[in-house]
């Protein structure tokens, strides 16, 4: 995909290097009942993962669908409670002590504020689910501002304009319905809408997967230039490494609940140690024939996440398996080099 | 007549977009009104159906209130000396008696006009309970899950379980037999298919993501049920209300005729319906003409139903 330039211009942001959001070993177990006489099978659909998070910075989220990408997401954007492990917003936990739904399955979720319900926004993958279809973009803009503040309707019209503007939306588009609108707007909308709060965190599931490709590089300039603007932090959810590899800051890759490797843009690009980040850089399409010679493919499917593999999760498929990657579990351990953290016995040489 | 509706409806949405532009901050706040009327008349109106539905229920209403005006003669009145007249267009049928008496000589013009009342009563206070009623336990069941939700939907399954006019009859036995008690009944048979469409509907909506999104931005449960998810679910529930209106007519009927509804000099049209039927081969009109005013008024509800459904759904709309 050929991207603006735009989007490849180093940011030289000026900020604290404290971590805004950063999540403590967060868990997410669903109860799946697999009929009246067996028992209960538990999905763990995020196991243990770990970030921090930084203004003005982006952190990837990479996996195969079902990885936990997802769910991740939904925990930070605290639309589902965690089963263990802590969210926190400023150094702050973010749920307050009275939501005691870590059991299973609970969904219950008490924030300690409406500030921090405010701090953290979401844009959805897809455009054309995320709008009510009934309500106006204007009435859309300004859902959050009347729930949220005190603002008179002619502020809160006023703000949902500017804010139009400032996505690239004409003023004329207050008084139309969603339907009116292309994908393409139709993410700008989501995005004026997630921004009408000034939050300072911007989740965002997949939010060009769902877009042409002209239309992406148009909405990741876009979401480049609030980043500059307002020094959001990004968790930036992808399938699509080219993407991530513009628009992010840290790379997380995630298998079947878990973080496998976490590094920098430019060190996991370029030497990827573990073997399923090898694998999943290497199914990335290009045109250069030396590349694609050494591609690492993978054999099999993601295992059910309802009986995982002992051992590593990744064993099954894994070209350099041993009998103990079989029997044990590698720990995400910080490498050698101080480059990355990894979890992997037998990690990929460095070229 | 419809053509000048329509361009009536185009004219009137022009000129409140005008006035919009117009800044003037008073007169906005009245026009926003009017501009949402007048721009759903005008989606309204594209349906010819719907049109055409609408005059014929208005009219029916009209005469409905104006039946004592516009009946010939009294609904109640028996003339002893026409028994079983044949309509006007037939021999020996009279202008007296347009559409001709029943079997114990009563107008049955008049009686049709009255009836009117009834059954549009009947049908208004039905549909209003049974959607009332069954839109809250919908939205509850639907929202709420768990024990809440079994609940709701095994009571409405074992209403369901009944034939609906069985279940009306225990009812109005218990309750007394009447025109209103018969009404309640019909409503708590009719609820049930309400519940369960409101819930399905809300199940449909309530992951979808612009209802996330509504809970991210900080929405509270009671305003998420009512502003984000209950708009949302409303087209079928009109359609269904207005189906439900025709089967509250025809349940009235049913049970009038068994006794237990409306009581017998009362010109209900179900009623009259009943009352006609051992005459329907030695006079076709007793019978056909109450039957024909059902028809029409449930034809014409349907077809408004239709119309407000297309009117109500703004992916319809064009921009």
């Amino acid at each position: 995909m050929q991207l603006p330039a735009r989007v490849y211009e180093v940011k030289e942001l000026v900020v604290s290097n404290q971590p805004i959001i950063s999540a403590v070993d967060l868990k997410r177990y669903y109860s799946v009942s697999k009929g009246l006489l067996r028992k209960a099978g538990v999905v763990k659909a995020l196991d243990g993962v770990s970030f921090e998070l930084a203004a003005g910075k982006t952190l990837a989220v990479v996996g195969e669908s079902g990885c936990g990408k997802s769910t991740l997401a939904r925990l930070v954007a605290m639309i589902e409670h965690a089963s263990a492990g802590e969210l926190l917003l400023d150094g702050k936990s973010v749920y307050s002590n009275k939501s005691a739904s870590n059991k299973i399955g609970g969904n219950k979720i008490k924030l300690n504020s409406r500030e921090t319900r405010q701090a953290v926004q979401v844009v959805f993958q897809d455009p054309y689910a995320s709008l009510n279809p009934r309500h106006k973009i204007g009435t859309i803009l300004e859902e959050p501002l009347a729930l949220n503040s005190k603002m008179s309707a002619e502020q809160r019209r006023s703000r949902a304009e500017s804010m139009m503007q400032r996505v690239g939306l004409r003023p004329e588009h207050y008084e139309r319905y969603p339907h009116m609108f292309s994908g393409g707007q139709r993410q700008r909308i989501a995005i004026a809408r997630a921004m009408i709060l000034n939050p300072r965190v911007l989740v965002l599931d997949e939010p060009v997967s769902a877009l042409d490709l002209s239309i992406q590089a148009q909405v990741l300039n876009l979401l480049a230039e609030l980043q500059r603007e307002f020094g959001l932090a990004y968790i930036f959810i992808s399938h699509d490494l080219s993407v991530v590899r513009h628009i992010a800051d840290y790379v997380m890759v995630m298998y079947l609940g878990k973080v496998v490797e976490a590094a920098s843009v430019k060190v996991l690009f370029s030497e990827p140690r573990h073997p399923y980040t090898v694998a999943l850089l290497s199914a990335t399409p290009t045109t250069d024939s030396r590349v694609r010679k050494k591609r690492l493919t993978l054999k099999g499917e993601l295992p059910s996440p309802l009986d995982p593999p002992d051992g590593c999760a990744f064993n099954p498929r894994c070209p350099n398996a041993s009998k103990e990657c079989r029997k044990e579990q590698p720990a995400l351990k910080q490498a050698e080099d101080n480059s990355r953290q990894l979890a992997c016995f037998h990690p990929m040489a460095t070229q | 007549m419809g053509l000048s509706i329509r361009a009536l409806g185009i004219t009137s949405t022009r000129s409140m977009r005008k006035d919009s532009v117009r800044k003037n901050s008073l007169q906005e706040k009245r026009s926003v009104r009017t501009r949402m009327l007048a721009e759903f008349w005008f989606y309204f109106a594209e349906n010819r159906g719907a049109v055409i539905g609408l005059r014929v229920f208005a009219l029916l209403v009209l005469l409905a209130i104006a039946a004592p005006l516009v009946a010939p003669l009294p609904p109640s009145e028996q003339y002893r000396d026409a028994f079983l007249t044949p309509p006007v267009w037939q021999e020996g049928g009279s202008w007296k008696f347009i559409l001709g008496t029943d079997a114990v000589g009563r107008d049955i013009l008049s009686r049709l006009i009255y009836g009117a009342r009834f059954s549009l009563f009947i049908g208004l206070v039905v549909v209003t309970i049974a959607i009332s009623g069954g839109v809250l336990l919908g939205l509850l069941a639907g929202y709420c899950r768990g024990v809440i939700d079994t609940l709701i939907m095994r009571i409405m399954d074992v209403i369901l379980a009944f034939p609906s006019l069985l279940l009306a009859l225990v009812m109005v036995a218990i309750l007394g037999p009447g025109l209103l008690n018969a009404m309640i009944a019909i409503a708590i048979v009719l609820q049930p298919h309400f519940v369960r469409l409101t819930r399905a509907s809300v199940l449909n909506e309530i992951n979808r993501d612009y209802v996330t999104s509504a809970r991210v931005a900080g929405a509270p449960p009671l305003y998420l049920i009512t502003r984000t998810i209950l708009p949302n679910c409303l087209s079928p529930i009109i359609v269904q209300g207005t189906l439900s209106f025709s089967t509250a007519i025809l349940d009235a009927a049913a049970l009038g005729f068994l006794g237990l509804g409306a009581q017998p000099p009362t010109p209900e049209w179900g009623t009259m319906l009943a009352e006609a039927r051992e005459f329907i081969l030695r006079a076709w009109w007793v019978v056909t003409f109450p039957g024909l005013a059902i028809l029409l008024t449930v034809l014409a509800i349907n077809l408004v139903g239709d119309g407000l459904r297309d009117a109500l759904d703004p992916k319809l709309k064009k921009s």
